[in-house]
């Protein structure tokens, strides 16, 4: 690891003056901060420590929601009885994730800020665009099958390993922030990036700027709802497809219906459009499938990876068969219901 | 294990390991943990290109760095022998070893082509970082199935290889015969990935003289190595590994950290630890990759008429690493006729090297998804398809086994399993969204013994030492040396101590290939029953002795005390007592175990199993779960149930991970095998397994090694792979022939 | 006091050092670290509390589970920098005395390790288990231990040495964990 210099503010105001530099981090629960440094892909000359703010608290807003500070751990998220009761969903994405190890250290803002798991991003013997702008990308034409299907560009192919990040998506949390420039709240749709020709920045936080907060608006689909991770193993792996389902229900008729994919995009994969196919139908397989095939419209195989697309269109409708029948995919229960 | 009488801590008992509390507590340590408070680290800087040659090299940034000693590479090592000979070990396969800064070449991708020692391993890690190399770069090949057309005969073998014997005219019955299958089999790299880093300590003694701490399966194959190279005499250096964070075969040969952290030893006269990283890891050795091709011919009830057996593996371009890949298919059936054949194709990788059941887990694994598609071809159940081709021979060298119990583990197996109640169509089980398939396959490993010496020494005390320079990598060595000297000298297992992973204690070979239980358990063994004659002479002789005019028959060993069998209140004689009154501080002896070279000729000597498994695949998604897997296991005397199932257990779950998970997946444009860590090579969690059941069937084998035991390290990974496989086919249909069988393979 | 190995901090680690405080299996230490020190070099390089194993280095084994605060972490992933005034329990802090902790009994008695290097690991990450008290069923116990890969493949030994635990922990609450 290179060596750099750290702080320990206590405060917002003198983390974000002590971020003022270039080659600053901000480091939370480090879990993969820190795993990146040792690999010497991150170089940071400094690291924040900002394990002292006060950005540890779940909170209601006022308009019914949650506010989730950025340094909750995901475990403490993914078991707080009010994620449990009224955002099950976020819950089982959390608990998809990673180890208990690695939940207990990982924090909601960082999780959000992983970086790819694609092999040539971890190996410095290869090019890559998001390690190394402009050196090329590797993965292209090279192994694909853990690639991007959607939204991938010619300079990187690489996707986004969070779940929680797919659930938020769906549960169309908002990303509050503070920086050089002041606060901000960045809805989660904006908050990642596709990769385009600067795949080096995954989100669009400026730099210097700070996640302090996330807030869940209060519509959690908590009675029809699941999350679906499809993985190499049963457990602690990242996701090939992963798919966050949310559907509010009247009389077996679609009210209202949300679809992100994981495993298959530089962020996770929504389309407003396949969500409102869905609404005013019956919650049945049909309309799941169109629902599929529009979210999936425009995937591209890069070959070893083909087989993601019929794996997610499966794997959406699965999804919302699950959220419909109110019969969500258990974290534990490795069987597929 | 049914049987007489079982002693309490004796042979067949299902004893705690006797080392259990030091693993439990954290206080067992591991070659990279002998902590002094002068040691240097060395981080070992891995090539970044394939194959070509290191053009320059700048250290100036990394040596710049305060607390780095120094970089060591090809320019200013210091000297070495020249001879490559000087290299081999005890298990090289033939050619030129890889040393580590030998030259500018660079010869495979992650070749260690510089050490950075520093006063913490994290200053060198990160100094490392700064060297400037520049490569002039070769092309290279890497690909096997590239290189398949220049694939050919090992024209150099290895101790141990077993040239495939064909037999009859397999083409011609082929062809002829009324049920035929026909395939080409593929299995992807595996990389070993024991849990704990390879490292090496080396502390160096004011006088020159080196404690090696390093993780190996064989202390004196480490010792010998060093000592070839750096000329060492006997007792200059001492190698020491009491515990090993598991190897599966990868710690067989020195690796290249030891040879590192010694070379740094002796340049800067300082300690040295060298670990490697777990990346640096994939470029240690791998099981190879392999493509069988099958063709099985059969009569229309499933009788064999033909095997064609063929396989390619790829080795190095400096070693010719072989497997035994073709030769068990041609073992294990009943059949007149069989073609086998074995090539290997010479890539630009660094040599293969063994991995627990190096060969068959490949060979046996491939041959019997083989064998489930003829069963489906002939329209028999797979189970009667073994049983009708059963053979009471090595049908390849057409000699006898010693024992061989296969019958009794397909019966015991079936019947535990539940085997009777399948339905044979394919598709033909379901639940909810799930389909399920009963597979099952034959499993067969080596029941080998290699010469091994032991030292027995009684104590005044009463305490028995027994002492062999094998190593303990987790099958529970130390547990069943203490087990066999309790059955041998009938003292209590408390009162004994094992002691390995020391090469200055009476030769061994290294520990693997399931032979150590019959080796060194032979060995403890022998030098027991040397020391109970010796004990009892000793007591016989002395004044007024109770045993006088007795043969050694007419008394008993029990407890610590010679008993005589008459008059056995009166007449018996505590061990300790014994020294004491002969005025002999303490009893040594040494005795040496060969096994009869002969007889081994004469007969097969194999472990076998069979092996049933459920598997559940959601039929929309393709996830996968093995529910339930059955082994049923003949592998002679069981030293120790509880432990002996733990290595079946073990071995079941690397077959599980080499039939759904495990690959190493080299990018051939780039030369590198590309997922190398453990969250994307995949081995099993503990979320993976769910019921697994083992069954060792009675099997008593008075001609296999004194003993009677066959090992058991590596019989549970034949044979899974292929069940696993079997069932998913059973349950889906779709035949893949291509491990592991991942998601995509089912869409 | 610093027990373990001692010596100065060598070349950039002495320049950059930062001081803290830990209280590590309940004793007290104050220590001079170098900002990127993991906790597991420190525990296994400086203070010679190598019951906590490298397998990986990058939060992908479990084999340097050990208790932070009383919950399970990865040690590779944890500057010691960082952790200023926390409470760690390692495996050399589970036994108390001669007397092994109920999970170190329990894997001995079902022999859920071979070569024993991810045990260490397996067992604190059981302790944080049960802390949590998520873990009821088998299905749960293997999900929620699944960050502890065991190459050995002990897995329902390993299973089966923490429900035999938890089971008696229902009838003995108050055994400490």
């Amino acid at each position: 690891m290179r060596p750099f210099s750290y702080q320990r503010p206590t405060g917002i105001a003198e983390a974000l003056r002590d971020a003022s530099g270039g080659g600053v981090r901000f480091l939370a629960g480090g879990t993969n901060l820190v795993d990146l440094m040792r690999a010497d892909i991150e170089r940071p000359t400094a690291v924040i420590d900002i394990n002292r703010l006060p950005l540890g608290e779940i909170e209601e807003t006022a308009s019914g929601g949650l506010r989730i500070g950025a340094l909750v751990p995901n475990s403490d998220l993914a078991y707080d009885s009010r994620v449990e009761v009224r955002f099950p969903l976020l819950s089982s994405a959390l608990l998809a994730g990673a180890s208990a190890q690695l939940r207990n250290a990982a924090t909601t803002g960082g999780n959000l800020l992983q970086r790819t798991r694609c092999y040539y991003f971890y190996d410095l013997a290869t090019p890559c665009n998001k390690r190394d702008p402009g050196s090329g990308c590797a993965a292209k034409s090279g192994l694909t099958r853990i690639h991007a299907i959607l939204g991938a560009s010619p300079h990187c192919i690489a996707v986004h390993p969070s779940d929680m990040a797919v659930a938020l998506a769906a549960l169309e949390a908002e990303v509050l922030t503070t920086g050089p420039s002041g606060d901000r709240r960045i809805g989660i749709a904006d908050f990642h990036r596709l990769p385009g020709d600067t795949p080096q920045v995954d989100t669009n936080l400026e730099p210097g700027e700070l996640i302090t907060a996330i807030e869940l608006p209060a519509e959690g689909f908590a009675d029809h709802y699941s999350y679906l991770k499809l993985r190499d193993r049963l457990s602690y792996a990242f996701a090939l497809v992963s798919v966050a389902a949310a559907l509010r229900l009247e009389d077996d008729v679609v009210a209202e219906a949300r679809i992100a994919l994981g495993g298959v995009a530089h962020k996770p994969w929504r389309n407003p459009e396949a969500e409102r196919l869905l609404v005013g139908r019956p919650a049945g397989r049909d309309g799941f499938d169109a629902a599929a095939r529009v979210l999936l419209e425009g995937s591209e195989g890069q070959g070893a990876n083909d087989f993601k697309i019929p794996l997610a269109r499966r794997a959406i409708v699965r999804a919302l068969e699950q959220a419909a029948a109110a019969t969500p995919q258990s974290p534990t229960d490795k069987r597929i219901r | 294990m049914a049987g007489a009488a079982i002693s309490r801590s004796g042979i067949g008992a299902p004893v705690d390991r006797v080392e259990g509390r030091l693993k439990v507590t954290g206080a067992a340590k591991y070659a990279a943990e002998f902590n002094e408070a002068a040691l240097l680290h060395g981080h070992a800087y891995a090539s970044r290109i394939t194959k070509g040659r290191i053009a320059a090299i700048d250290p100036s940034a990394a040596l710049a760095v305060p607390g780095v000693l120094d970089v060591l590479t090809h320019e200013n090592r210091p000297d070495l022998p020249l001879l490559r000979r000087h290299y081999q070990d005890e298990v090289a396969s033939p050619g030129i070893p890889f040393v580590p800064l030998w030259s500018d070449k660079v010869l495979f991708a992650g070749q260690p082509v510089a050490l950075v020692v520093a006063e913490t391993a994290e200053i060198a890690r990160y100094a490392s970082s700064l060297l400037e190399i520049d490569y002039e770069e070769e092309p290279h090949e890497t690909d096997l199935k590239e290189a398949l057309h220049r694939a050919a005969a090992p024209w150099r073998t290895r101790k141990g290889y077993v040239r495939p014997k064909s037999r009859g005219d397999a083409p011609t019955a082929f062809e002829a015969a009324a049920v035929r299958i026909d395939g080409e089999y593929h299995l992807m790299p595996e990389h070993h990935n024991p849990m704990e880093l390879f490292g090496t300590t080396v502390v160096r003694h004011d006088d020159g003289r080196l404690t090696i701490y390093d993780k190996t399966q064989g202390a004196l194959n480490s010792r010998n190595y060093i000592s070839k190279i750096f000329g060492y005499g006997g007792d200059e250096i001492q190698v020491l590994s009491p515990f090993v964070g598991g190897a599966f075969g990868a710690a067989l040969r020195p690796q290249h950290q030891l040879f590192l952290a010694v070379l740094a030893a002796r340049h800067l006269e300082r300690s040295v630890r060298v670990v490697m990283t777990r990346q640096e890891m994939w470029s240690l050795q791998f099981r190879p990759e392999c493509y069988q091709w099958v063709k099985l011919g059969a009569e229309p009830d499933g009788r064999l008429a033909a095997i064609v057996n063929h396989a390619v593996t790829n080795s190095s371009r400096l070693e010719t690493y072989t497997d035994n890949i073709v030769s068990w298919g041609g073992m294990l059936y009943r059949c007149d006729n069989a073609d086998l054949e074995y090539r290997i194709a010479e890539t630009d990788t660094m040599t293969p090297g063994d991995m627990r059941a190096p060969g068959a887990a490949t060979g046996v694994n491939l041959f019997e998804i083989a064998m489930d598609e003829l069963a489906y071809a002939a329209g028999v159940d797979p189970l009667e398809l073994r049983l009708r081709n059963y053979a009471e021979k090595d049908e390849m060298h057409g000699i006898d086994y010693t024992s061989k119990a296969l019958r009794e583990c397909y019966a015991a197996g079936a019947e535990r399993f539940g085997w009777a109640r399948r339905v044979f169509e394919p598709r033909s089980m379901r639940e909810g969204r799930e389909l399920i398939g009963w597979g099952m396959a034959t499993g067969i490993w080596e029941a080998m013994q290699s010469k091994t010496a032991c030292r027995a020494t009684l104590r005044a005390d009463g305490r028995l030492e027994v002492a062999t320079g094998t190593a303990d990598i987790g099958p529970g060595t130390y547990t069943m040396m203490v087990q066999v000297a309790a059955e041998r000298t009938g003292l209590p297992a408390e009162r004994i101590e094992a002691k390995l992973g020391d090469s200055t204690l009476p030769y061994a070979p290294v520990q693997g290939g399931s032979w150590t239980a019959a080796s060194t358990g032979s060995a403890v063994a022998l030098a027991c029953e040397t020391l109970r004659t010796r004990l009892y002479e000793m007591a016989r002789d002395l004044p007024d002795s109770p045993f006088a005019s007795t043969g050694i028959d007419d008394v008993r060993f029990e407890d610590g005390e010679v008993v005589r069998n008459v008059d056995p209140m009166n007449k018996r004689m505590r061990f300790e007592a014994i020294l004491e009154a002969a005025g002999c501080p303490e009893l040594k002896v040494e005795e040496t175990a060969k096994p009869g070279m002969i007889s081994m000729m004469r007969k097969a000597r194999n472990s076998h199993s069979a092996v049933f498994a459920e598997v559940r695949v959601d039929e929309e998604l393709g996830v996968m779960r093995v529910t339930r897997i059955v082994s049923a296991c003949a592998a002679g005397r069981i030293i120790n149930p509880k432990i002996a199932r733990s290595q079946i257990l073990g071995g079941i779950v690397f077959g599980l991970g080499m039939a759904l998970e495990e690959e190493s997946m080299m990018d051939h444009r780039l030369g590198r095998f590309m997922n190398h860590d453990l969250a994307e090579y995949h081995v099993p969690v503990n979320a993976d397994l769910f019921d697994v059941d083992i069954i060792f069937v009675e099997e008593q084998d008075e001609e296999v090694n004194p003993l009677g035991v066959k090992g058991v390290g590596e019989l549970g990974v034949p044979g899974t792979a292929a069940a696993i496989a079997n069932a998913v086919f059973h349950a889906t249909g779709k035949r893949i022939r291509d491990l592991p069988i991942t998601i995509d393979k089912l869409l | 006091m610093e027990a373990g190995i001692s010596r100065p901090l060598p070349g950039i680690e002495d320049r950059h050092a930062v001081p803290i405080r830990l209280t590590i299996n309940g004793v007290e230490r104050q220590l001079d670290v170098a900002p990127w020190t993991s906790l597991l070099d420190l525990l296994r390089e400086r203070l010679d509390l190598t019951g906590t194993k490298k397998g990986c280095d990058h939060g992908q084994c479990g084999a340097c589970t050990v208790l932070i605060d009383g919950r399970r972490i990865n040690a590779c992933l944890k500057l010691a920098v960082t952790l200023d005034g926390a409470d760690i329990v390692t495996i050399e802090g589970l036994a108390q005395g001669d007397g092994l902790h109920p999970l170190q009994q329990a894997f001995i008695r079902h022999d859920a390790f071979q070569c024993g290097y991810c045990t260490p690991g397996q067992i604190c990450s059981a302790a944080g288990l049960m802390a949590e008290g998520r873990a009821r069923t088998r299905d749960e116990i293997r999900e929620l231990m699944s960050g502890n890969i065991c190459r050995c493949g002990c897995y329902p030994n390993i299973t089966d040495a923490i429900e035999d635990v938890l089971k008696d922990r229902v009838s003995e609450p108050a055994m400490p964990v």
